[in-house]
């Protein structure tokens, strides 16, 4: 249900830079989405959908680029690779990871008209 | 509801200063599925869809340029009219935008000008999260009743629809604010800002925020707490933060109610503590039962060690 809300976030930042760079349709949205954040690419699309009817977003794209977790793992002291929370770290098991990346919910770039 | 997808019909009320119930506005939601000009493409769906980074998928991509074209990628990569609006004749005037601005930008501003009213009231503020039914509310009537005596308490609560939650926490003779979130699954800044402006003053106090029941949404959204508690009832399962992680890795507390069940039902404290800690190594614990009051002199204590932490800057600065 959230990301009904984070689309409303969207489509509120397409309404700003329209203002500000002055273009009138949006062809595409483009998303930078954490495979650690807290939403699930294909609800955001079909979210978007709905929440853009009627702005000047209505029938944009959403393109999601998926970014990977990143963790510091405490016990091997370095950077892994997780593809989501609670998972060991894949060298050495353990659970003591610091999450370092992989929650960015961002829009990257739009292609306007 | 819309049953397609799940956006909301209502509107979320906060409750003016003296109200003693929660009032609804009528609200007239003109939402249509008309998607025109635009095509879904779900050959993809029901499978993990994105396998590698920059994967773009399904939706067929076409640049009409009838002119020259060009160079993509620029912070501008404009051909045709430009901000001020000029059209060229034959050129188009699609263009890439780069922006990188955070979806949650917007909320996490109005977080941060509550927090800054927090800290300049000196105001220690909690965000309440859990399931529906672990018992915050209850939990949180036993806590203002006994902390109201030593400094100001106030409480804004979080629910769909009723003020039930506040009529118990106003029994107590603390204050409280009720937000109705309609068909909204979580609290956002700019509700808790708003409520707190209805709030009597409560300098050098504590403030929780008791937000929706709902283990999943409320993780995402900062409203400018000091820190979020999960409430976790014993009966809930041991096995909830691995099925939950996201608000048991945004918490600092885990406070663990209804304790005084744990012999009937066997619960396993241990297990859950290794769950949690899964998710995040980091993370408090502390055991209570909101029926009886057992464990909440511990929680009092950590409350005061959060209050030292929050001052500690202040301090410094005033030093």
């Amino acid at each position: 249900m959230h990301e009904m809300a984070l689309c409303e976030g969207i489509v509120e930042i397409v309404e700003e830079e329209a203002r500000r760079r002055s273009f009138s349709r949006v062809k595409t949205v483009c998303l930078e989405i954490g495979a650690l954040s807290h939403v699930a690419p294909e609800a955001m699309k079909f979210c978007f959908a709905a929440v853009a009817a009627r702005t000047i977003a209505n029938g944009a794209v959403i393109k999601v680029v998926e970014l990977p977790g990143v963790a510091w793992c405490m016990a091997c002291s370095r950077s892994v690779e997780i593809a989501q929370r609670c998972e060991p770290c894949p060298c050495c098991g353990s659970y003591q990871l610091q999450v370092t990346a992989g929650e960015e919910m961002r829009v990257k770039e739009l292609e306007v008209d | 509801m819309c049953t397609v997808c799940g956006c909301s019909e209502g509107t979320p009320s906060i409750e003016r200063a003296d109200a003693q119930s929660a009032q609804t506005q009528g609200h007239h939601h003109d939402h249509t599925h008309d998607h025109c000009g635009h095509h879904h493409d779900h050959r993809h769906c029901g499978q993990k869809m994105h396998d590698s980074q920059n994967h773009y998928h399904g939706h067929d991509h076409h640049h009409d340029h009838s002119g020259q074209h060009a160079q993509r990628g620029g912070a501008l990569g404009d051909c045709g009219a430009d901000p001020a609006g000029l059209k060229i004749a034959g050129m188009s005037s699609e263009r890439v935008i780069q922006i990188e601005r955070d979806v949650l930008g917007k909320n996490n501003r109005i977080a941060a000008d509550n927090r800054a009213r927090f800290l300049a009231d000196d105001l220690l503020v909690f965000n309440l999260v859990s399931s529906p039914g672990a018992g915050k509310t209850s939990l949180l009537v036993r806590a203002v009743s006994e902390l109201k005596g030593s400094r100001p308490v106030g409480v804004i609560e979080g629910d769909q629809q009723t003020s039930n939650d506040a009529d118990r926490i106003r029994a107590t003779g603390v204050p409280a604010i009720q937000i109705n979130t309609g068909k909204g699954c979580h609290l956002d800044a700019a509700m808790v800002g708003e409520a707190y402006r209805r709030l009597p003053p409560l300098k050098g106090g504590i403030l929780f925020i008791e937000n929706v029941g709902n283990l999943v949404c409320p993780a995402a959204f900062d409203l400018g707490e000091a820190c979020k508690i999960v409430v976790f009832s014993t009966p809930d399962g041991e096995d909830k933060p691995l099925k939950y992680p996201d608000m048991f890795a945004a918490s600092s507390l885990m406070l663990i109610n209804k304790i005084d069940l744990a012999p009937v039902i066997d619960f396993d404290l241990a297990q859950t503590i290794e769950y949690a800690r899964r998710v995040n190594p980091n993370i408090e614990v502390l055991t209570v039962s909101a029926r009886t009051g057992e464990g909440f002199a511990a929680l009092y204590a950590w409350i005061r060690k959060q209050a030292a932490y929050q001052r500690r800057p202040v301090q410094d600065a005033l030093r």
